[in-house]
């Protein structure tokens, strides 16, 4: 939206920001389910890595499996690196605005009606941060790549898995670039 | 041809091992990869060195007892075949062949490449059985209706020889293949339904016991196991369950 219009992303930025069902019902829930999400990666993690007390000295890991398969606790920590830094980028500043100041208001001193669009150009007129900002969805495009498809198959959903393969390596290509195109857009273009 | 091998020595479960190089000649390309450790022991065994200590019992492939890491892959290069039955035609004159023991918490060494699978047992111990009498009074094989497709999964998962390969191969050492397999043999036909519930949950919670790692669907064990066995297993396991978790 912020690439078509810098008033209708102000405006569906706005209704998200200051919506309560928004705010106090599904922000949580998605807030909870990342950290659920990562808390039991990193559980995983070092359970599987207890499982295997000496490493080999040879392992040909890409004779049977993908790189992202893996990989997923690295890609992970990247993209919960990206996370922190988003959180700190916009997160923070918004809760500090609207929960601690009480500004509900959307708008900023020196700015012309809502401000989001505006610190959403500052944020991305950083070259060093633009391209973090790719490199996470780089790892988010890997973390998908292996993640979609092997959801389906740990709820026991075989048959869905292999019908899905290619809608899943679809996904994690399309979602990722198109992050990516909003960062650079914006950098190239302010 | 002349080949060199890097082998994992250890003399017992409580020592510590180490690689150790050996040079082996005049190895033909049609011997067995163990006939070739069987040429080198020879050699060693003629100079008064420790022969190296290896599993094996059938060598046709059927028993499950092989249980090398071949150049990074357990039971080497092939596909759909155990150490017993690769052969030294998959090598080239020259090469260097690191040979290490499966590697797992679970399956601790014994001595240089044999290592303890008793966890598997212990594991079908918890259910991997019926409790069908079927001894005196079998019924004929046609008076329970089971689907072609039905017998013809579980025959593919009652192929699983419980050689470990699948949990030498996975990054986590996770031993989900050869439970799903030993569940799916089972589950999918009518004799099985009885414990099937109880089956699930004790075979599971043994796996976790004995320290396997968790399945994180890389598929890795489907590519490397000797008998093809498929990760649908693994995706019917979870649903038996979660079934009876129910």
């Amino acid at each position: 939206m912020s690439v078509f219009s810098a008033d209708l992303f102000n405006e569906v930025s706005h209704f998200m920001g200051t919506n309560p069902v928004v705010q106090f019902a599904l922000q949580p829930v998605l807030i909870f389910g990342v950290v659920f999400h990562f808390v039991m990666g990193f559980i995983l993690e070092l359970q599987n890595t207890r499982a295997r007390n000496v490493s080999y000295a040879k392992n040909n890991g890409g004779a049977n499996s993908t790189w992202m398969s893996r990989n997923m606790i690295w890609s992970g920590i990247a993209i919960l690196a990206f996370i922190i830094l988003h959180f700190i980028d916009f997160w923070f500043p918004e809760i500090n605005t609207k929960f601690i100041q009480g500004d509900w208001s959307g708008t900023m001193e020196g700015v012309e009606g809502f401000r989001y669009y505006e610190e959403l150009v500052h944020k991305f007129m950083h070259p060093a941060r633009v391209a973090a900002y790719v490199i996470a969805f780089v790892f988010l495009g890997l973390h998908l790549a292996h993640g979609f498809t092997s959801a389906f198959q740990s709820v026991g959903a075989a048959s869905l898995r292999k019908k899905l393969e290619k809608v899943g390596l679809a996904y994690s290509i399309i979602i990722p670039l198109g992050f990516i195109f909003i960062a650079l857009f914006h950098h190239l273009n302010h | 041809m002349n080949l060199t091998l890097k082998i994992w020595r250890q003399k017992d479960s409580s020592s510590k091992g180490q690689m150790v190089d050996y040079k082996v000649t005049e190895i033909s390309e049609h011997m067995s990869f163990l006939e070739m450790i069987d040429v080198l022991n020879e050699g060693l065994v003629a100079k008064g060195e420790e022969p190296v200590a290896f599993d094996h019992d059938c060598r046709e492939g059927i028993c499950g007892m092989c249980s090398m890491y071949i150049n990074g892959e357990a039971h080497g290069p092939d596909r759909g075949v155990t150490t017993c039955q690769l052969h030294m035609r998959m090598f080239k004159d020259g090469d260097t062949i690191t040979i290490e023991p499966f590697r797992a918490a679970a399956f601790p060494v014994i001595k240089d490449l044999v290592v303890d699978r008793s966890a598997f047992d212990r594991i079908q111990h918890a259910g991997g059985y019926i409790s069908v009498n079927t001894s005196g009074n079998t019924q004929d094989a046609n008076s329970i209706p089971i689907s072609k497709q039905a017998a013809d999964t579980a025959m593919d998962a009652a192929t699983c020889i419980g050689c470990g390969a699948c949990v030498a191969t996975c990054k986590n050492s996770s031993a989900m293949l050869f439970v799903g397999a030993k569940v799916s043999q089972y589950a999918l036909l009518p004799q099985g339904q009885v414990e099937a519930a109880d089956r699930v949950k004790n075979m599971v919670a043994q796996m976790d016991l004995e320290g396997f790692g968790n399945c994180t669907n890389t598929g890795a064990c489907e590519v490397e196991c000797p008998k093809g066995i498929s990760l649908d297993n693994i995706a019917r396991m979870n649903r038996e369950l979660m079934k009876a978790s129910i």
